[in-house]
């Protein structure tokens, strides 16, 4: 008996997964243009254009409101504003900052690794805590261990995450000098050894990627924990029981890859809020990646770095989100094709 | 021979603080070869029976009595045991197929997985194991179907995988919990083929729990009537000559059934609070003083055939 | 009424009491600068102590109150108006509409919330009322989503199309008939959001584009408290915990009413 069309069916199957992702692409185009259009009316937020431009700010001088002037074509009418502006956020050009005068795009991109890697390892972070707790939480809902994470995860709903920032560099920069607060050297940085600089990054990436862990955390270990009991009732699991497959290999075999997928979605979902934070925690912990470069650039009224960093976030989440839907349509049997 | 023999089994489940009686006081045995027929209405307590056959009840507060399969008392075992027992010696078949296989892995795997567990097999040895077991339950195609997902086959095929996986390790027993509740006519009819078939074949002990006397009468030795978490009545030749009240109400109900029917009236009583005396009385068209007060015991009326009733004897008058 | 909601209701109560009748418990001027007691820390005087310009932060606290509790009722009010409106248009029209609204959702859900908020402060004045509002502007999609999912569910009911048959309009069907049976929903998402909105006004406040000083708000004494965090951890302890414990009510009581 040959697999030979199994093969073939294989090979089907995977160019329906391309097909799914080009269909998948194709939907992109009216979210990006949705994307556009409302950063688009966000420059227009303040009633009375292009009027509010001298009352708006004494912050702005009279130069900066022509150059902005100049750079949305606010003389001219609505549609035409929008156009042309799109026109040139299709290649990517924002403009150049008004602060330094280099490409928006340019200094954008020397920000984003700092911030990607920062977000990925929170994202491990969350899982590497989340999953465990979620869990053990679902295998004796109720039990001392539930009780207690609920009670954690409560509070961690309720905690502002800058505020925990606050507190951690308090105790654990300051008071007890244990780890550094600030940027993502030190000082002597340049004359460390290869594994010594490493080491030096680490110690400044412990405290940010806490603080960007921890707003997703409770709500993960949350879904976690819902999925799991909610998978853990399901008839599978007592067929499982029936057939005589031990309690550990029925949990972390057959509940958990069912109680896995699902999450796959909501780490997705979970992208914007932690690029989202990295404008609070890169400010307190004066971190040089997009989410500083945001807030720095709004306190100078920087507007073309403000605009350009809102189109590229929502881009950024998007991709996210197909990334994750892709993921999800490769693991689940299931959902496929649609 | 008697391959099962349960006694007295009680299983109470706690809800807030209130109890659960689910199996209260239930008795019975299983011989090698038969089959058994467990029935009654939905809530009656079958379920439950059949699952803490094996102990799988794992949130019951209360588990109770005697459970002997080949003389080990079951209900002592340890849980590195039990699964020795489960799906090796005693395996079941639930009543939605389709959502009692995992959905997230091969049926191939699935049935491979079971098969090299119970018995000392290779990887290959297990494959060529079950493609054969999957033949034999008359699945189409089974090179391709071994690597389908289950939402890719109907619920008549899905219940076959899982006659399948259940016979795969050769079982002395096969619990089946309403396999063909969910399944359409046509294939209910070749479902109840297919296992009357197979145990002939293998010699196989079955207890065959549904609330379709309909389907019992053409396939079981024995009956057992469950009501209000107990037996009630429990034998050979139920189906000609019905001692209890609630049978002959139940059998009454049947198509083709001659003779005056009796309708039930009233409710299957909460499992929070069960009627004194004989837990039918309520609903019992020829109750008596007796049955409020005093809870009947099972009594031999005729050979092999026992019942639980205070006025069974007039009922026969 | 079981202890989540008691307990969370509690606490709301305290702090609106707090709130309405702070001009009477404040000790001092949340205003009154006192040089000669700069950055003292809580004393019998100065019960929470004092910030950089000497004044009192248990005053200033109180005063924060009002903003933290404003800001939760005003941005929830305004996304509850954008969401209730879309998710119902949606829900209960179906098909374009309902297609291109949700994609409008899909779109506002694809920006980091902080990214838009930052862009819209940048380009407004930054006043209370700015602030309430484009916090309630950037977090309706949820209870349009909500709404939506509650309508759609609610329009196949029997006693809607009893409504239907006898007559009544689209207006009538869905304010009478339809959006009273989605409130208990509706109710929780809005007592959570109102936490969400606080937590989101006391960061932006933080980060200096909120509330602006003089006017007191928990998140701009803990932005002025960080300047000073070797040497006065009290400005950073209390206004952080109030703001947890103020949260901490609003979910404990969304919470409760969910069951």
């Amino acid at each position: 008996m040959g697999f030979g069309h199994w093969d073939l069916f294989r090979v089907i199957r995977n160019s329906t997964m391309l097909l799914y992702f080009f269909k998948r692409l194709f939907n992109l185009v009216p979210l990006l243009l949705g994307i556009t259009i409302i950063s688009f009316a966000v420059i227009h937020l303040a009633p009375g254009r292009p009027a509010y431009l001298k009352e708006m700010d004494p912050r702005i001088s009279l130069e900066a409101q022509e150059r902005l002037m100049k750079l949305y074509d606010l003389d001219k009418p609505l549609l035409k504003q929008y156009l042309n502006w799109l026109k040139r956020v299709v290649r990517l050009d924002f403009g150049n900052s008004f602060v330094d005068g280099r490409k928006v795009i340019v200094r954008l991109r020397e920000r984003l690794p700092i911030t990607l890697l920062i977000n990925i390892l929170a994202m491990g972070l969350i899982i590497g805590i989340a999953l465990p707790v979620g869990i053990i939480s679902a295998l004796k809902p109720g039990g001392l261990f539930d009780k207690w994470t609920t009670f954690f995860v409560f509070l961690g709903f309720s905690l502002p995450a800058f505020w925990l920032a606050l507190l951690l560099m308090l105790l654990l920069g300051i008071k007890l000098n244990w780890l550094p607060i600030s940027g993502l050297r030190s000082f002597d940085h340049h004359q460390l050894s290869f594994w010594g600089r490493n080491l030096d990054l680490l110690k400044h990436l412990i405290l940010p990627v806490s603080v960007a862990a921890f707003g997703g955390l409770a709500g993960f270990s949350r879904y976690v924990r819902g999925n799991m009991i909610g998978v853990l009732k399901q008839d599978y699991i007592r067929a499982a029981y029936a057939q005589g497959i031990d309690k550990k290999r029925v949990v972390y075999k057959y509940a958990l890859k069912n109680a896995l997928l699902p999450l796959i979605t909501i780490l997705g979902l979970s992208i914007p809020g932690l690029i989202g934070g990295s404008i609070i925690f890169e400010s307190i912990f004066a971190i040089p990646g997009m989410g500083r470069l945001l807030y720095n650039s709004t306190m100078a009224r920087d507007y073309p770095v403000i605009m350009g960093g809102l189109v590229i976030g929502a881009v950024l989440t998007l991709l996210g989100n197909l990334l994750a839907d892709l993921c999800y349509a490769w693991a689940d049997p299931r959902i496929r094709y649609e | 021979m008697i391959i099962l023999d349960v006694k007295n089994l009680k299983v109470y489940f706690s809800r807030g603080k209130k109890l659960i009686k689910a199996v209260d006081g239930v008795s019975f045995s299983i011989k090698q070869g038969e089959t058994l027929g467990l029935a009654g209405e939905s809530g009656s307590g079958k379920t439950v029976t059949a699952l803490s056959l094996t102990k799988l009840i794992s949130e019951a507060k209360f588990l109770g009595g005697e459970v002997v399969f080949k003389q080990k008392d079951i209900l002592a075992l340890a849980s590195s045991q039990l699964q020795k027992i489960r799906g090796k010696e005693i395996a079941y078949i639930f009543q939605n197929p389709a959502s009692s296989l995992n959905p997230v892995f091969r049926i191939g795997s699935q049935m491979v997985e079971i098969i090299m567990m119970h018995q000392n097999k290779s990887k290959k040895e297990a494959k060529s194991c079950a493609l054969k077991m999957l033949q034999r339950v008359g699945i189409p195609d089974v090179q391709k179907n071994f690597e389908s997902y289950p939402h890719q086959l109907s619920g008549g095929m899905n219940q076959r995988v899982m006659i399948a996986m259940a016979l795969s390790c050769q079982p002395s027993l096969l619990i089946a919990d309403e396999p063909t509740t969910n399944l359409d006519l046509t294939t209910q009819a070749q479902i109840l083929e297919l296992l009357q078939k197979i145990k002939h074949e293998q010699n196989l002990s079955l207890l065959f729990i549904t609330h379709n006397l309909e389907i019992l009468k053409r396939l079981v030795d024995r009956l057992a009537i469950m009501y209000a978490a107990q037996i009630v009545e429990f034998g050979e030749n139920l189906f000609e000559h019905p001692l209890h009240p609630y049978t002959q109400a139940l059998l009454s109900a049947q198509p083709g059934f001659e003779g005056r029917s009796q309708i039930l009236k009233g409710e299957v009583p909460s499992p929070f609070d069960f009627p004194a005396g004989c837990r039918f009385h309520p609903r019992c068209p020829f109750k008596k003083a007796i049955c409020e007060q005093e809870e009947p015991l099972m009594q031999e009326r005729e050979k092999g055939h026992f019942v639980a009733c205070h006025v069974a004897e007039n009922v026969v008058k | 009424m079981n202890k989540l909601i008691l307990f969370g209701i509690s606490i709301i109560a305290v702090l609106v009491l707090l709130a309405v009748f702070a001009p009477f418990i404040s000790p001092y001027n949340p205003q009154a600068i006192d040089v000669e007691n700069i950055l003292s820390p809580p004393n019998r005087v100065h019960i929470l102590g004092t910030d950089s310009l000497g004044r009192d932060l248990f005053s200033r606290m109180l005063y924060g109150t009002r903003v933290s509790l404003e800001v939760g009722l005003v941005a929830v009010s305004v996304s509850l108006i954008i969401g209730v409106l879309l998710g119902s248009l949606a829900g209960y029209w179906g098909g374009r509409v309902d297609n291109l609204i949700m994609r409008f959702v899909d779109i506002m859900l694809c920006f980091p919330t902080f990214f838009l908020l930052l862009a819209m402060v940048a380009f407004l004045r930054a006043t209370i009322f700015n602030i309430m509002l484009i916090i309630g502007l950037t977090s309706w999609m949820g209870i349009a989503r909500l709404v939506r999912a509650e309508v759609l569910s609610i329009k196949e009911k029997d006693f809607v199309r009893y409504a239907k048959a006898m007559g009544a309009g689209n207006f009538k069907i869905i304010s009478r008939h339809i959006l009273p049976n989605a409130l208990p929903p509706v109710l929780v998402a809005a007592v959570l959001g109102m936490g969400g909105a606080i937590l989101t006004e006391s960061a932006l406040s933080f980060l200096g584009l909120g509330v602006q000083p003089p006017t007191a708000s928990w998140g701009n004494i803990l932005m002025e408290g960080k300047a000073v965090i070797d040497i006065g951890w009290w400005l950073t302890l209390f206004p952080g915990m109030a703001i947890l414990v103020t949260v901490l009510g609003y979910n404990l009581l969304g919470e409760g009413l969910r069951k």
